[in-house]
Order: C-alpha cells, then sequence, then structure tokens
C-alpha cells in the first residue's frame, strides 16, 4: 500500500481493514488499561483481577481470593482512575483531531481557543473564593471550570465571527489567543490577590487524577459520549471541510454551521474533562497528529483512532505519573508533555524520512 | 438539457458594486467564456451562479430560478471550481474525488455503493485509477487538475462552473485540459462557463464569448466578433495582434510596444 514519495494511508472504507483496526485499537486500550489496574503500591494478581472482573458479571460466581481492602483498592482507585483517564484522554484527542479539521490548522484544539484560559480562571476564582469545598453541597471547583472553559470558546466564537468568508477559520483562531491572553491575565491577577492558594492552583492547572473516583466519572461520562459520539457523525464531513469554506459550500455544505456544531460539541466534552482533571496538555495535539503521520489523513481514520488512542496514552501517563517516584506523583500534565514529546518529534522525523 | 440564464445579475461587496446588470445566457451544452481584464467580474459572476455570494437580478437552470433553491440542491445543479482549488493534504484521490458526491450523502452520513461507483467511474474516465490511492499533493500539475475535474463530474451535475482551469498549467497541459473539458462537455451532455484569461484557449474552445469590463459586458459574441484588436487594446490596454490563420482559429499574440533595440545586451567578459 506504500509508494514512493507517498506516505501510508489506509483505506477505511474496506470493512475488512476497518474491523482489524477497530480490533487493534480495542486491544491497545484494554492492555493500557489492565495495566493501569494492575500496576500500584498495593500489588494485585493478574489472576485475581481477572477472576474480580468476571465475578461482576451477571451469571458467574468466582472467587478472586483478594482481601477487602485489596477489592477496595481494585474497586474504588484504581478501576474508576483508570476509566476517567481514558475517558479525558479520548475525548481531549478527538476533540483536537476534530478542531484542527474544521479550522484547517494543525495547531488547532479546544485549548487554544479559551477553554484552558476559561477553565483556570473559573478553577482559580473556585479556590480563591470558594475554599474549604467539602462544606458545598455540590464541588464548585469543576462546576466553575466547565463554566470558565465554556464561557472563554462562547466569547471567542461571538467575538471572531469574521464577515470576510475567506478568514472565517483564522479570525476565529486569532481572536481565541486574545480572549485566552485576556483570561489568562485576570487569572493571574486573581491568583496574585490570593498567594495563600498559589500552590493548589498550580497543581490544579497542571492536570492530576489523584482525587478522582466514580462521582467524577459520572459526571463527565454523559458529555464525553454526546460528544464523541456527535463527533464522530462528522468525520465524513470534516474531510470535506478540508477543501475549504468556500469549495465546501459549493459541494452543498453549510461550512459555518458545520463549523458551529463540531465546536460546540468539541467545547462541551473538553469542558467537562478539564473540569475534573485539570490541564492536561499535548494530549489534543500529539495524538491525532501522530495518527495522521502514521496512518492517513481522512478524519474518517483520524477521529475513531483519536478515541482510541487518546485513551490509551492517557492510562498511560497517569500509570506513569503515580509509579516513576510513588509515593509521590508527578503532574500528569508534566507526563504528557515528557514523554509525549520526544515520542511525537520520532514520529515526526521518521515520517519526513519516508516522504 | 439544462441550460443557464443570467438576466440583469448584479453583485456588490460591502456596498460597491463588482457587476452591474449583466445578461449572460448560455445555451445547454454550449460552452460560453467570459473574459475581460483582472477585476472585471468574471470570479463573481461563477460565484453568484454557484450561489456562494448574494446578488440580485436573475439566475435561472433550465427555466427554473436559483434563488431559494436549498445549498445542496443547487450544488446537484451546479458545479463549481475554483481558480485555486484547495487540495487537503494527505487525503488520497479517491477520498478528494469522494467530496464531489457531498450533495447526494445525507449530512451524517457516507457513501454508498452508489456513490462509490459513480467515483470508480469517473476516476476511469479522466485516466486517475493508477493514482486512486496517492495523496492527492503529491500528484504533478496537470494531474491534480485532472482530480479536480474529477471531483467537479463526480457532482453529477448538467453545469460546469471553471474559474481559470489552465493558470498553473504549461501550453501543452493547457491543451489536453481545454481539450478534455470539451470531450466531456460533448460526451456528458454538460453546459460550461468558463473564466479564461488566455483570449487564444478562449476563441478556440468556448463557442461564444462575454467580454467583461467593470462589471458590466462590453461584448459578446463568437470570437471573431469579440476579438479584435482595438477591443482588446480598449479594455486590456494591452497592445496584441490577432491573427487568423485559416485551420488554426483565432490567435492573440501580445505584442511589445518597445522597439527590441533598447533591450540590454549582456557580454561575455
Amino acid at each position: 500500500m506504500m509508494e514512493v514519495g507517498t506516505r501510508p494511508v489506509l483505506d477505511v472504507k474496506t470493512t475488512r481493514v476497518g474491523f482489524r483496526l477497530a480490533g487493534v485499537v480495542l486491544g491497545v486500550v484494554l492492555v493500557s488499561a489492565l495495566l493501569g489496574v494492575l500496576v500500584g503500591a498495593v500489588e494485585l494478581s493478574f489472576g485475581a483481577v481477572l477472576a474480580e472482573l468476571a465475578d461482576r458479571v451477571p451469571g458467574v460466581d468466582v472467587s478472586s481470593g483478594l482481601s477487602e481492602r485489596e477489592a477496595a483498592i481494585l474497586w474504588e482507585l484504581r478501576i474508576p482512575r483508570v476509566v476517567l483517564a481514558g475517558l479525558v484522554g479520548g475525548m481531549l484527542a478527538i476533540a483536537g483531531a476534530a478542531f484542527q479539521g474544521v479550522f484547517r490548522n494543525p495547531l488547532a484544539d479546544p485549548y487554544l481557543l479559551g477553554v484552558a484560559a476559561g477553565a483556570g480562571l473559573g478553577a482559580t476564582l473556585a479556590i480563591a473564593y470558594f475554599p474549604e469545598q467539602s462544606r458545598w453541597p455540590v464541588s464548585p471547583l469543576p462546576l466553575a471550570a466547565f463554566a470558565g472553559a465554556v464561557l472563554g470558546v462562547s466569547v471567542t466564537y461571538v467575538l471572531g465571527r469574521s464577515a470576510t468568508r475567506a478568514y472565517a477559520a483564522a479570525t476565529l483562531i486569532l481572536a481565541g489567543v486574545a480572549v485566552a491572553a485576556f483570561l489568562t491575565a485576570t487569572q493571574t491577577f486573581v491568583q496574585q490577590q490570593n498567594s495563600d492558594t498559589f500552590r493548589e492552583v498550580y497543581a490544579w492547572i497542571l492536570g492530576a487524577l489523584s482525587t478522582v473516583g466514580w462521582r467524577e466519572v459520572t459526571l463527565i461520562l454523559p458529555y464525553v459520549v454526546l460528544s464523541g459520539a456527535g463527533l464522530l457523525l462528522y468525520r465524513r464531513l470534516l474531510d470535506v471541510m478540508g477543501v475549504g469554506d468556500e469549495e465546501a459550500d459549493s459541494v452543498g455544505v453549510r461550512s459555518t454551521r458545520v463549523r458551529l456544531a463540531v465546536v460546540a460539541a468539541a467545547t462541551l466534552g473538553t469542558a467537562a474533562a478539564v473540569a475534573v482533571s485539570g490541564l492536561i496538555g499535548f494530549v489534543g495535539i500529539i495524538v491525532p497528529h501522530a495518527i495522521r503521520l502514521v496512518l492517513g489523513s481522512s478524519y474518517r481514520l483520524i477521529l475513531p483512532l483519536s478515541l482510541g488512542f487518546g485513551a490509551a496514552f492517557l492510562i498511560l501517563a497517569d500509570l506513569i505519573a503515580r509509579s516513576v517516584l510513588a509515593p509521590a506523583e508527578i503532574p500528569i500534565g508534566v507526563v504528557t508533555a515528557f514523554f509525549g514529546a520526544p515520542f511525537f518529534l520520532l514520529v515526526l522525523s521518521r515520517a519526513r524520512r519516508m516522504t | 438539457m439544462s441550460d443557464l440564464r443570467l438576466t440583469n445579475v448584479t453583485v456588490a461587496y460591502s456596498g460597491r458594486e463588482v457587476v452591474g446588470g449583466v445578461d449572460v445566457s448560455v445555451p445547454a451544452r454550449s460552452w460560453v467564456a467570459l473574459i475581460g481584464p483582472n477585476g472585471a467580474g468574471k470570479t463573481t459572476l461563477l460565484r453568484a451562479v454557484a450561489g456562494l455570494v448574494g446578488y440580485s437580478g436573475t439566475i435561472e437552470i433550465a427555466g427554473r430560478p436559483t434563488i431559494g433553491m436549498s445549498r445542496r440542491r443547487l450544488s446537484q445543479l451546479v458545479a463549481f471550481l475554483p481558480q485555486r482549488p484547495v487540495l487537503p493534504e494527505g487525503l488520497t484521490v479517491t477520498d478528494y474525488v469522494s467530496i464531489g458526491r457531498t450533495p447526494y450523502i445525507t449530512y451524517w452520513g457516507t457513501e454508498s455503493a452508489e456513490d462509490r461507483a459513480v467515483v470508480k467511474e469517473v476516476l476511469e474516465r479522466l485516466e486517475l485509477e493508477g493514482l486512486a490511492h496517492r495523496q492527492i499533493e503529491s500528484l504533478s500539475g496537470g494531474e491534480s487538475q485532472r482530480a479536480v475535474l474529477a471531483r467537479a463530474l463526480a457532482q453529477r451535475s448538467e453545469i460546469l462552473l471553471l474559474d481559470e482551469p489552465t493558470s498553473a498549467l504549461d501550453v501543452g497541459h493547457q491543451q489536453q485540459v481545454m481539450e478534455l473539458i470539451d470531450q466531456l462537455r460533448v460526451e456528458q451532455g454538460l453546459t460550461v462557463l468558463t473564466a479564461l484569461h488566455d483570449l487564444t484557449l478562449a476563441g478556440q474552445f468556448a463557442s461564444r464569448l462575454v467580454l467583461l469590463d467593470h462589471g458590466m459586458v462590453v461584448s459578446e459574441g463568437p470570437a471573431r466578433e469579440v476579438l479584435t484588436e482595438e477591443r482588446i487594446e480598449r479594455h486590456y490596454a494591452a497592445t496584441v495582434r490577432v491573427v487568423d490563420e485559416p485551420g488554426a482559429g483565432l490567435t492573440v499574440i501580445p505584442v511589445r510596444s518597445h522597439s527590441p533595440s533598447d533591450k540590454v545586451t549582456v557580454s561575455d567578459e
């Protein structure tokens, strides 16, 4: 399938290739998840974990031999954390891929359009002015981060709508950069005024999955499912958008509407993800681009694969974050960049050699 | 059979009139070329027909006004290729040509067996089967022009709007692409409206020429009537000689007005 002078391209429309790819992605996600569940301060045996999992299947009754404490570690700490890492990673990657498609810009991702800065401001305000979060019936931090992220992108969208179609995509990106700068400045100011919260804000910004449980999973699951499924529906139209707004319109697409729908879906999902995980950087850029460089540029391929590989990537990054300096944890945002960047550069240089 | 008729079409960009009250009629299965200097309004007129820019006046296809048609319906009737089509990096030729099927595919759907059959047929007709899995940006100029035409043909529309289809090609490929468009027109009963800079090619291939200047039609008819030295000089501010070679058609040759002796000679020291 490879020819001289071309990068490899997989034709996903043939079902055989599609099924094989789906199998590979599912396998990678399962292996990462299993590793994430098995590795930790308390050693759980592979067989015992499998037995525990099988025991939960209706109609199956096996004894895993795990103590009550070990079972609690598995069910209340490891599994929700792995599930959440998977949801957040998949969401960040597919949202990044969709943004790159709809803006025809390799650096676009929801963070750039105000999600990161908005969520950062929201989180900082919550930490600074609503301390002792346990007193509140609903934790204000994720709510504030979510609201900040959605607000950031909405302001960008309203201000960045351009009259000239030719620059519509570029104008939105520029507006996003300006809005992000403004929100970040505000966030920094609030943080300086409340310097006692510095450590907490900083930890949130670098991203962490250390305090999560099933509550966070149920909090973001509906958003991730709706947003992910919505974006997958646009996989063909994202390929069409690649020819530019005017040509897309000339084959019957309403490009402005498609962009708004994709931005809305990706923003809601990403806002939910960052609300519980903090600002985990780089996933939305490196996962889709690695797929592009290795497997091909059609969004019918990139979107579903980003979901899977993004999930696996973040599960493994979280595994590294909590085991390298155990019992201390490295912020997961540090891990994604520290291991992600060299990996990405490797893929980039290999791809260049092939062409 | 679709004929195309523009009546009193006016287009303004932010208050400035770019096209003012233009009438153009393109009979079914014929080829009409819009000619005229840069900024005359050729591209704007094509974009109006494609529904990409608002206009006043009437544009009718087979007697039915296009205003009020959905974008999807209009793109089943009219295919438009801009002067410099965007070739999305990394997309295969097949995927790129499939974009032309968009008017027939539901919003969130994908290609049916019929769509794939049309794409395959178009690729074969334009001799692109061998390049079907190549990435679009790796094609040569001539090949990518054929791929772009294939995308337009995949729309299965009877009207083809082409903005400068030969501007990026060498003289040989220019001729090949123009011949190909003409063959397709005859074979598939297409109605073709092109904007063209090359007056010789326009005269050789189009049955009628429409000369635009400052957004208005200043001359219209067969090449022999429209392409006169005096008229080209007036509207293009160009010095040309129009040669009517028997058997070769009309040839418009630019002539340098300065005398050749002005040339700086470089000695070989």
